[in-house]
């Protein structure tokens, strides 16, 4: 009798650590995966500032309409990018163009002193900032939860329940090289 | 990684190239930028030893809080409820702050809540922080003060505050003013504020203890103390014990209080740098802030090891070391600019 309680002791002490294991291992595994929709998220905001920005700027840089259109251009061909590596690849672009854009306004006075075209380029540089928070934050997680998945006594129930590692957002300058090293 | 960033137009480019991919400017003699941040290591350990550090520290206030309380229970011949009214004390200030210190603090400070309309850079930037912590976007006020500084506060990262002074925003760049921020969205995260409190209940139960005593046996020690070695020895030793301690808990009790505080401000330092992968951005914002000198007057005692930065600006050689909530800013900066 004594041996079959300290038995269903142990069993039961057992199943509670599987449980609290799995729990963990999905709590984290949803924290990735909400990591991962925050840079859509961000991703999206800029694609939603970009033509208000354009519109407000378009009639004082008349003498700028080719740094305008590379913005336009670069915004969708972001969005219509597929795969990471491409997208990637079209939000660094953005990122240049509209760098080159605010680097234009630096030379127009009267739009730098438009109220409208500061909050709008502080709405921006703020995004850009988010964006790279966020994979930032997602590449963290990911390797939090990488790193449980590998250790003990994780990596067992890990496999078990058969948890996958989860793969990292490469930066977007780390990538272009990469894809400059191939051209060469 | 590494990349030459192109003066014009801010792009970054392949170290192979001789000009810049977006708009044709010359990269020849443009330094190569390190994009690395390998020196996590060092953060990573200093957080680590820290928080070890702090829960030692923690822990043994606790046993002195304990032992106190037995001393206390003795003298006062009411044996094991002392300990136990050192502990119920402590839980039930606990409690109460624990639920109102937030409010109490934001009013005492004079901090008024500002919208995305009326402060957007420090708004975008308290949002842009709380994405890299991965924590809700905490609430966000001003202080109307010239002074520099600024603070965190609420019970856990769902409830959390920061508060800045208006000269700080005035004074800083953006990247400066996200190291700040960083700092008090880690002391949020590392429920700073929490800890703080406890430490806080934990020395004002001590100091209240020992000031008990002190007064019990200054005003009927000697009737008390002649009955007591009559019986035995051990209790005149005992009250003996508890004289001295009585004298010197308080004074042991705020010294770890405080060295907890300068711990916890290390801790934040490095956390920050972990959000922003900018140790220079905090560092810089530290060293405009030592140089100012304006007081900060809605700052009392009371909040002072809140602020990230000593309020009262008294970094006079008086004030000693041991004795203050905050390390040495130049020490700090030292810290960040070796990261």
């Amino acid at each position: 009798m004594l041996t079959l309680i300290i038995l269903g002791v142990i069993l039961l002490i057992i199943f509670l650590i599987v449980v609290s294991i799995y729990n963990n291992l999905i709590k984290e595994r949803n924290r990735v995966k909400n990591a991962w929709s925050q840079i859509d998220v961000q991703l999206k905001r800029r694609y939603d500032l970009i033509p208000n920005l354009v519109e407000v700027v378009k009639d004082y840089m008349s003498y700028e309409q080719e740094t305008l259109t590379k913005v336009i251009e670069a915004r969708n061909f972001a969005m219509n990018a597929k795969g990471i590596k491409a997208q990637a690849e079209a939000e660094n672009m953005l990122t240049g163009a509209l760098k080159s854009l605010f680097a234009v306004v630096e030379n127009y006075p009267q739009l730098k002193a438009n109220e409208n075209v500061s909050r709008l380029q502080e709405e921006l540089t703020s995004t850009e900032n988010r964006i790279s928070y966020a994979r930032q934050f997602y590449n963290d997680s990911v390797m939090q939860f990488n790193t449980m998945i590998e250790t003990f006594p994780t990596n067992i129930i890990a496999s078990i329940f058969n948890f996958r590692h989860m793969e990292f957002f490469v930066t977007p300058e780390n990538e272009k090289e990469n894809v400059k090293v191939d051209l060469r | 990684m590494a990349a030459k960033i192109c003066p014009r137009c801010g792009f970054y480019n392949n170290i192979s190239r001789k000009i810049c991919v977006l708009c044709e400017t010359p990269l020849d003699g443009i330094p190569v930028k390190d994009l690395s941040y390998n020196k996590k290591e060092n953060f990573y350990r200093l957080l680590e030893s820290n928080k070890r550090n702090s829960f030692i520290l923690i822990f043994s206030l606790f046993i002195f809080l304990i032992i106190l309380g037995f001393i206390f229970g003795y003298i006062f011949e009411i044996g094991y409820a002392g300990p136990i009214i050192a502990l119920i004390f402590s839980i039930i200030t606990t409690l109460f702050s624990y639920n109102m210190g937030k409010s109490i603090v934001l009013k005492i400070s004079g901090a008024r809540r500002v919208t995305k309309n009326e402060e957007p850079e420090f708004v975008n930037v308290v949002e842009e922080i709380s994405i890299a912590a991965g924590v809700p976007t905490p609430e966000t006020y001003v202080i109307e003060s010239d002074a520099l500084n600024a603070f965190a506060t609420g019970k856990n990262p769902k409830d959390g505050a920061i508060a800045v002074t208006r000269g700080l925003l005035e004074k800083l760049n953006r990247e400066e003013l996200s190291g700040v921020v960083a700092h008090e969205m880690s002391h949020i995260v590392n429920l700073d504020i929490r800890f703080s409190m406890l430490v806080g209940v934990i020395v004002g139960t001590i100091v209240m203890i020992s000031d008990w005593l002190l007064r019990y046996l200054f005003w009927s020690g000697g009737r008390r103390r002649e009955r007591k070695s009559e019986g035995n020895s051990i209790g005149l030793i005992l009250v003996i014990v508890g004289l001295i301690l009585a004298i010197i808990a308080p004074i042991f009790a705020k010294l770890i209080q405080m060295s907890i505080s300068r711990k916890r401000e290390l801790m934040a330092d490095a956390r920050s740098v972990e959000f922003t992968r900018n140790p220079e951005g905090l560092a810089s914002a530290l060293e405009k802030i030592a140089k100012s000198s304006i007081k900060l007057e809605t700052a009392s005692r009371a909040t002072a090891h809140m602020f990230i930065s000593n309020p009262f600006k008294d970094f006079s050689k008086k004030s000693s070391e041991l004795f203050s909530t905050h390390p040495p800013i130049e020490s700090r900066i030292r810290i960040l600019r070796s990261m």
